[in-house]
């Protein structure tokens, strides 16, 4: 896709040259952008790195600051994607093999816009409305399960918990695993569909053996990015998490640990000097952990393109 | 045939047996409502929630034992999961009717003119949101005339130069920059003005900067998909002419795809405007209109929304309305951008054939 | 006719090529592998008229399907041999809007009538489709008993083996695939993978096989493979196939039956229906004639 050749010297030549630079400026700078990023964080980051416990906040070293939050974060977001998966993908069956078609246009739309809610609208929700009505669930689940170190309590009376907050996030990332998913089953070959009906299967026995499985990769892949997401997600948790910063697996009780996300939100702004620099070290892990998710995401969906 | 197959015969002598009446699906679910909330008043343990729990779980049960008895394993099971799936999905519906309703009807009261206009009043608290709906704007927009250009004219690199190398890296690091979380690209903005301009600095354009390195992304994402519907044939038919191609991208595809790119640009906006994590780590939570985007601390609409529920003033709950009625308004505003992206898309795109 | 040595490397990228030997006439001989003779079903067509939405596609078909032969269906694109083709398995109407009317009867019960499953429909009336459709994500043997799994609940797996094995030699693919039977479906050439649809289609023993255009995607040597397969077949059920190679109905087919349009537009309708014999050499209907002798089509 060139551009027809010019005689050398040719006055048109210039703007050619100069909206081309443009172009490739561009591009550039996007790349310095992310390379600035990475760089300008590192910069900022090191001086906690290299510094001795005693004068980090909470009088921890850097790792042993950084891994209750790293460990929040994980379950936090594991807890999402572990109700949200399976959630979505039923969804996206409905609106791609169930629902009348007529309304399919209208559906997508409706799960779409979960996903334009600002973070910091789910967070209120979800302290001021899911919290307050999950409290009978979660006082059910000591009652019943209470022997699962998951669910040990004591109950918390404000809803304020793992549970809920992961919860909150399962609803923020579903639609973009549903996107992922209704995109996959709508484009399963219809003559894939057609042989297993032919073979006189049930509509849920053809998509068993035909849509799922074509599926399969994009799930999973869909399944990351929520995953990228989720860990990453700030406002919610900030809002809903009631935090003491012990690392449990109780999800249910008013003790929990942090997320890197939220605890920056929480303590960036009135910190000065070396508490920043450590903030930034965490902002940093944070990255690497989303980039790693991302980047796997990716090569998934792209092992499956060459199949 | 012998034995084998006729393992397979009881279905053949068959083609028959008993159907579902028509109103099945429906009448069982009437009637497990029906049940549940019978069974639930008696045991005095009445809630919607509840009732909703407990019907979905019965006609689950019952349209499979119903089917089953009538119309054989398979087609019950078929059954149940076509429930299930429907269930699921109303499920997934649920949060986001709850979300609408309750900011509807929690920010609604104090959505007045007293918030849209003043700003707040001294310590007490009271007053309105007009600096953080200017500060709005201010970031925003900054944000957008930062991430405009740049995001068209990568996307413009990327499909109508680009080459080898520095394209396919291009697409990789975009990609990855869709994942950046918020906060660390707030954190970057910090750190890139924090070591030219010292520590603990809070500027309206950092939180610009900060929501660029999120917009950026989606801004050549979605023109790039724009530009690539341009079919080849109008870019040759202009070089055809001897028309040089930076003049054939602005004058034939640049307006080609102006719809597309318009509703990009609205959509990536929607995405930001929302975003509070970096602004907190950027702008900073002020109380007075600053419109200047160079000089000190702005609020922000999602900010000021966090700051009046995490610090209210003394009459709490005055400070919670206000946060919903924040909240109902960032809400208004993307919704509002969203579907006009998509009305301008439908009015304005140029059919291509 | 090349003949064996005429084989694509596609057909001898597997194991050995099967050589082709012309089928045996009505065979007592093949008995020994599918059993004695079977009685399968006849299909009866009355007055069926298929719509798209409003548009109407097939009108007024009447046609018997009788039991043990090959009857072809044939004529230009678009006539509506395909869509009547798929209306007696009912799956015409998985098209949004299709519609189906007048009487379908599968030895004397009508198949579309109220209380019939489509699904049990469709186990005992299979379908071959234009295009090898494999499972990708099953290997040959997984895509044998891939109906058997369906339609027979917990079939143990000596039985089970057995089965895939009678079918893929009833499809004459035992030989090619006995070795990597594990290997996924999408791994042999076209010719190989369509009779792994048919093996597919037979292992759940329908009473008759609707076969759209089975060899259009596939090469002449393939293509004949199929036509003795199919003559053998007929033995255990009743076949009707869609083609719109007219040499192919020829050879391949005991009925013929010939659907036409007027002008485009309009819905197709079946001519004339007779003895192959017959529709090749002394047809009644003038537009027969024209087709069958490549006036027109």
């Amino acid at each position: 896709m060139g551009a027809p050749p010019f005689t050398a010297g040719s006055p048109r030549r210039w703007g050619d040259r100069i909206f081309s630079n443009l172009a490739v400026g561009a591009a550039v700078t996007i790349l310095a952008l992310l390379a600035g990023v990475a760089l300008f964080l590192l910069i900022e980051a090191l001086p906690a790195a290299s510094a001795g416990a005693d004068r980090l906040p909470e009088g921890k070293s850097l790792v042993d600051y950084i891994a209750p939050l790293a460990f929040g974060t994980v379950l936090a977001a594991t807890i999402a994607v572990l109700i949200a998966v399976p959630l979505a993908v039923a969804a996206a069956l409905f609106i791609s093999h169930i629902a009348p078609r007529r309304i399919v246009l209208a559906l997508g739309y409706l799960v779409d816009l979960l996903a334009a809610v600002p973070s910091i609208v789910y967070g209120l929700w979800g302290i001021f409305v899911l919290g307050p009505a999950a409290v009978p669930v979660l006082e059910w689940l000591e009652a019943k399960l209470g022997f699962i170190p998951f669910f040990a309590g004591p109950a918390s009376s404000t809803g304020r918990t793992m549970l809920v907050a992961g919860l909150v996030l399962a609803v923020m990332i579903l639609p973009i695993v549903s996107a992922v998913a209704r995109e996959v089953f709508s484009q399963t070959p219809r003559q894939l569909q057609e042989g297993a009906l032919a073979l006189g299967a049930t509509r849920w026995e053809m998509i068993r053996m035909t849509v799922l499985p074509f599926g399969k990769s994009s799930i999973v892949s869909g399944a990351m990015l929520g995953l990228g997401r989720a860990l990453g997600e700030t406002m919610a948790v900030t809002i809903i998490l009631s935090v003491s910063g012990i690392v449990t697996f109780n999800l249910i009780s008013q003790a929990n640990p942090s997320t890197i996300a939220a605890n920056i939100a929480l303590d960036f702004p009135e910190s000065s000097g070396l508490a920043v620099n450590t903030l930034i070290a965490s902002g940093l892990v944070l990255f690497a952990i989303t980039l790693v998710t991302n980047l796997a995401a990716r090569a998934i969906i792209a092992r499956q393109n060459v199949q | 045939m012998q034995a084998p197959g006729d393992k397979a015969s009881p279905l053949v002598a068959t083609l028959g047996g008993g159907v579902l009446p028509g109103w099945a699906p429906y009448g069982v679910v009437a009637g497990s409502a029906l049940f549940a909330a019978a069974v639930l008043l008696g045991a005095g343990a009445f809630s919607v929630a509840l009732l909703l729990v407990a019907s979905t779980v019965v006609s689950c049960l019952a349209i499979y034992l119903w089917s089953r008895a009538v119309e054989g394993r398979r087609r019950a099971f078929d059954r149940l999961v076509t429930f299930a799936v429907v269930a699921a999905f109303a499920l997934a519906l649920v949060p986001l009717l709850s979300l609408l309703f309750e900011v509807a009807k929690r920010g609604l009261p104090g959505l007045d003119w007293e918030f849209l206009t003043g700003s707040p009043r001294g310590i007490v608290g009271g007053g309105g949101a007009a600096h953080a709906i200017v500060g709005t704007v201010v970031i925003t927009g900054v944000a957008a005339v930062i991430s405009v250009p740049i995001g068209i004219m990568a996307a413009l690199y990327l499909t109508e130069y680009g080459g080898g190398r520095l394209r396919r890296a291009l697409t990789f690091f975009v990609d990855v920059m869709t994942g950046i979380p918020s906060i660390v690209a707030g954190l970057f903005a910090y750190a890139l003005f924090a070591i030219f301009l010292g520590p603990g600095i809070r500027l309206g354009v950092m939180g610009s900067v900060a929501l660029s390195v999120l917009m950026i992304p989606i801004v050549i994402r979605s023109s790039e998909e724009v530009l690539k519907i341009v079919p080849n044939d109008l870019r040759e038919a202009a070089y055809a002419l001897g028309t040089p191609k930076w003049k054939t991208i602005v004058k034939v595809v640049l307006p080609t795809a102006l719809a597309g790119l318009i509703t990009g640009v609205m959509i990536a906006v929607a995405r930001i405007v929302g975003e509070t994590a970096p602004l907190l780590v950027t702008t900073g939570v002020v109380d007075s209109i600053n419109s200047n985007p160079l000089e000190g601390r702005m609020q922000n609409l999602a900010v000021y929304a966090y700051s009046e529920y995490r610090t209210p003033g003394v009459m709490k709950e005055a400070s919670y309305d206000r946060a919903w009625a924040a909240a109902l308004t960032l809400i208004a505003i993307v919704m509002i951008l969203n579907l006009v992206a998509r009305l301008v898309y439908r009015r304005y795109r140029t059919e291509i054939r | 006719m090349q003949g064996a040595a005429g084989a694509t490397k596609a057909e001898t990228e597997a194991a050995p090529v099967e050589t082709r030997e012309p089928a045996p006439p009505a065979p007592p001989a093949a008995a020994s592998e599918a059993g004695a003779r079977r009685r399968a079903k006849t299909i009866e067509a009355r007055g069926v008229d298929l719509y798209y939405g409003e548009f109407q596609a097939v009108e007024d078909a009447t046609v018997t399907i009788e039991p043990n032969k090959v009857t072809a269906l044939i004529g230009s694109s678009g006539c509506g041999k395909t869509t009547f083709l798929r209306s007696l398995n009912r799956m015409h109407e998985l098209t949004p809007g299709a519609r189906v009317e007048g009487d379908i009867t599968l030895d004397g019960q009508d198949i579309y009538a109220p209380g019939i499953d489509p699904v049990q429909v469709r186990r005992l009336v299979g379908m071959v489709f234009q295009s090898p459709n494999p499972f990708p994500t099953m290997s040959v043997y997984e895509n044998v008993a891939a109906g058997l799994t369906l339609n027979a609940g917990r079939v143990k797996k000596s039985e089970k083996d057995e089965i895939v094995e009678r079918s893929l030699r009833g499809a004459h693919l035992w030989n090619e695939v006995k070795d990597r039977l594990d290997r996924p479906g999408s791994g042999l050439s076209g010719g190989q993978q369509q009779r792994l649809c048919i093996a597919r289609a037979i292992a759940i023993e329908p009473e008759v096989l609707l076969m759209d255009e089975p060899c259009s995607a596939l090469d002449p040597v393939a293509t004949l493979a199929i036509e003795d397969l199919i003559r053998e077949l007929k033995n255990r059920f009743t076949i009707v196939i869609v083609t719109h190679n007219m040499q192919q109905a020829a050879r391949a087919s005991d009925v013929t039956a010939f659907f036409n349009i007027e002008e485009s537009g309009r819905p197709g309708r079946l001519v004339e229906i007779g003895s192959t014999e017959t529709i090749f050499t002394g047809p009644s209907e003038k537009a027969t004639e024209d087709y069958v002798s490549g006036r027109f089509g």
